[in-house]
C-alpha cells in the first residue's frame, strides 16, 4: 500500500471510520418501495414477483434498472430512486 | 547494526566521490574490513568487492550521513571516528594507512547526501524511523480519489482539501518543536482533545506549509481560551466567526499578505492558516453548519478569515504592543467577527472629520444594540491623515470609541494598519456578544 493510500483521520475519532447503513423501517405501510434490477439474469423475475406481493399489500412499488450489471448505476438512477422512494430493494445475484 | 571496520558512504554523481575511487580500492586492499555503501549505483566504485546497494538510503539514513563521501570507523559496534568529505590526513588517521590518494589534492569537500535532499528525510524517517501516529489510518481504495475520499468522509469545508497522508503530516510536524502528543485543549462543541498531531493533520488538509504551523497552533490556543467562547461563536445565529490577525516579524517571514486585497484571496499563508483553524473546529470539535453551527446566514470569512498587520510605517504601534506584548515577538489575535463594512472617506483632511465619519459606522455595528467590540483596518492613505496630525494609536482608539457614541467599547476596539497603498478607506468588522457572556479578543504569542 502506497503512502498516498493511507490518510490520517483528522477528526476526534468519536465516530467509526465507515458509515453505518440507515436503520430499516419497522413497517412498509405508506412507504414507496423501489425495485432496482441490476440486469443480472432473472433478477427481473425475482423483483417482479416481489413487486406483485408488495402491491397486494397495498404498498406503492416502482421499478428501476441499471443499463448494465457490469458498471455502477448512472448517478441519475440513484438520484431518481432517492427522490421517489423510501426504501429500495436491489437484486444482486443471478 | 554495522560490522566493525571502515564504512564509506558515496555516490557516483559526486565528483569528490569519483575522484577518490582509487582511494577506495586502496582501503579495500588494507587490513581493516572495508564496506562501501553506494547511494546511486551499486557498480560504483569499480574494483571494490561487496559494495552495498543503498539506493533505498536506509543505511545512509541510519548512519546520519549528510555529505558524501563520509568515512566512518566502527569498533565494537560503536562509531569511533568520522571524516566528512575528502581529507587525506583524516582518512589516513581513521584507516591507519599511509599514502592514500597519491596525486590527489589534500582535501576536497563532498556533495550533499541523497538522504538529506528536500523531502527525503521525512520519507526515510517514516519508512525506517519507527514513526508512529496516534491518529488512526484510513485506508483509501486503490482506485479511489483521495480528495474525493476526504469529501466522502465529511472532512472538507466544501473546497478540496489536501489529503493528509502520513508523509505530509510528518512534514507538517517538522514545522514545530512541540511534541505531537501535546494537547492544545478541548475543541467545542464535542470538547474533543486537540493534540498537536490532530492540528497538523488539519493544517495539511487546509494547505498550510510547515512554517505556518506555529501560527496555526497559536490561533487554535487562542480559540480555545474560555474567554473567546468558541462554542458560542460557533453556535450563534449571528455572523460571528474567528478572525485571525497576525502581528509581528513572523508575518513577513512566512509570506503573509498585509497589503493589496488584504482581506481577499490570493495568498497561501492568509488563506490556509485561517482555514486550518476552521477545519479543526469542524473535524476535531465536530462543529458543522446545521449541527451546532446555527449561523442563519454565515459569511465567506467562515472558510478562512486571516490577515497580517502592515508594519512598514515605523510610526505605527503594532497591535501586539497594544495587546501587552513585546514588539520583538509575533502574535495572533483572535476576534469574533462578522462581515466587513467598507467605509470610504475621500473628503476628510483632518483626523477629527475622519473619526466622525467612521464613528457613524461603528455606532451601527454593535451587537443587537448592545455595546460591542470592533476590529478596524486602517489603510495607509487613511492612516496618513492621523499620522500627519500626530495622532497615536491610543488617540485614534479613544476618538473612535467616543465617536461611536458608546456603541464600541474601547477595550474591545482593535486597530490594525493594513491594506493596499491606494484608497482612502477604512474597514470595520463588527463583533458579537462580549464580556462574561460573550467573546473577547484573545492574543497569543506565536512560538516555535
Amino acid at each position: 500500500m502506497s503512502e498516498s493510500e493511507r490518510l490520517l483521520d483528522p477528526t476526534s475519532e468519536l465516530e467509526p471510520p465507515s458509515r453505518e447503513p440507515v436503520a430499516l423501517p419497522a413497517s412498509l405501510d405508506g412507504l414507496t418501495v423501489g425495485l432496482l434490477d441490476i440486469t443480472k439474469a432473472k433478477g427481473d423475475l425475482f423483483l417482479d414477483q416481489l413487486g406483485l406481493r408488495l402491491a397486494e399489500r397495498g404498498i406503492t412499488v416502482r421499478h428501476y434498472a441499471k443499463l448494465t450489471s457490469a458498471k455502477p448505476a448512472a448517478p441519475e438512477v440513484g438520484q431518481t430512486i432517492a427522490e421517489e422512494c423510501d426504501v429500495v430493494v436491489e437484486a444482486l445475484a443471478d | 547494526m554495522h560490522a566493525d571496520g571502515l564504512i564509506l558512504v558515496a555516490k557516483r554523481e559526486c565528483p569528490t566521490c569519483a575522484m577518490v575511487e582509487p582511494v577506495m580500492r586502496q582501503l579495500a586492499a588494507g587490513s581493516l574490513p572495508f564496506t562501501v555503501y553506494s547511494q546511486d549505483d551499486p557498480a560504483f566504485p569499480a574494483g571494490v568487492a561487496g559494495v552495498i546497494d543503498d539506493r533505498e538510503l536506509e543505511h545512509s539514513w541510519r548512519l546520519g550521513i549528510e555529505t558524501v563521501p563520509t568515512l566512518l570507523c566502527l569498533q565494537g559496534g560503536r562509531e569511533t571516528g568520522r571524516a566528512v568529505g575528502w581529507h587525506r590526513s583524516e582518512w589516513e588517521d581513521l584507516s591507519g594507512s599511509g599514502g592514500l590518494g597519491a596525486g590527489l589534492p589534500d582535501s576536497r569537500p563532498g556533495c550533499g547526501s541523497r538522504s538529506v535532499e528536500p523531502g527525503v528525510p521525512e520519507r526515510l524517517a517514516l519508512r525506517y524511523g519507527g514513526v508512529r501516529f496516534d491518529s488512526r489510518a484510513i485506508r483509501v481504495a486503490e482506485d479511489e480519489d483521495p480528495v474525493e475520499a476526504c469529501y466522502d468522509r465529511g472532512w472538507s469545508d466544501g473546497l478540496p482539501v489536501v489529503p493528509p497522508t502520513e508523509l505530509r503530516v510528518l512534514r507538517m510536524l517538522k514545522g514545530t518543536s512541540r511534541s505531537p502528543a501535546e494537547v492544545l485543549g478541548a475543541v467545542p462543541p464535542a470538547l474533543a482533545s486537540c493534540t498537536i498531531e490532530k492540528a497538523a493533520v488539519n493544517a495539511v488538509m487546509a494547505g498550510c506549509r510547515p512554517e505556518y504551523f506555529p501560527a496555526v497552533l497559536a490561533a487554535i490556543e487562542a480559540a480555545l481560551d474560555p474567554a473567546f467562547a468558541l462554542h458560542g461563536v460557533l453556535a450563534t445565529t449571528d455572523f460571528a466567526s474567528p478572525v485571525v490577525v497576525v502581528s509581528g516579524p513572523v508575518a513577513r517571514r512566512i509570506g503573509m499578505n498585509c497589503g493589496v486585497n488584504v482581506l481577499g484571496q490570493g495568498h497561501r499563508a492568509n488563506a490556509t492558516i485561517g482555514r486550518a483553524l476552521q477545519l479543526v473546529v469542524r473535524n476535531v470539535g465536530g462543529g458543522r453548519p446545521g449541527g451546532v453551527d446555527r449561523s442563519t446566514l454565515g459569511h465567506p470569512g467562515k472558510y478562512t478569515y486571516c490577515f497580517a498587520e502592515d508594519e512598514s510605517d515605523e510610526d505605527w504601534e503594532p497591535l501586539r504592543v497594544d495587546r501587552g506584548f513585546s514588539r520583538d515577538v509575533s502574535t495572533v489575535t483572535l476576534f469574533a467577527g462578522g462581515g466587513v463594512h467598507g467605509i470610504w472617506d475621500e473628503r476628510a483632511r483632518a483626523p477629527e472629520a475622519l473619526v466622525e465619519r467612521i464613528g457613524e459606522w461603528l455606532a451601527r455595528i454593535g451587537f443587537l444594540g448592545n455595546p460591542a467590540h470592533a476590529l478596524v483596518l486602517i489603510t495607509p492613505e487613511h492612516y496618513r491623515i492621523y499620522r500627519e496630525a500626530g495622532w497615536t494609536r491610543a488617540r485614534i482608539k479613544a476618538a473612535l470609541a467616543e465617536a461611536s457614541g458608546g456603541k464600541i467599547l474601547i477595550e474591545g476596539l482593535l486597530l490594525v494598519r493594513a491594506g493596499g497603498p491606494a484608497g482612502l478607506l477604512t474597514a470595520a468588522i463588527g463583533g458579537w456578544s462580549v464580556g462574561e457572556r460573550g467573546s473577547n479578543p484573545i492574543t497569543r504569542e506565536i512560538g516555535t
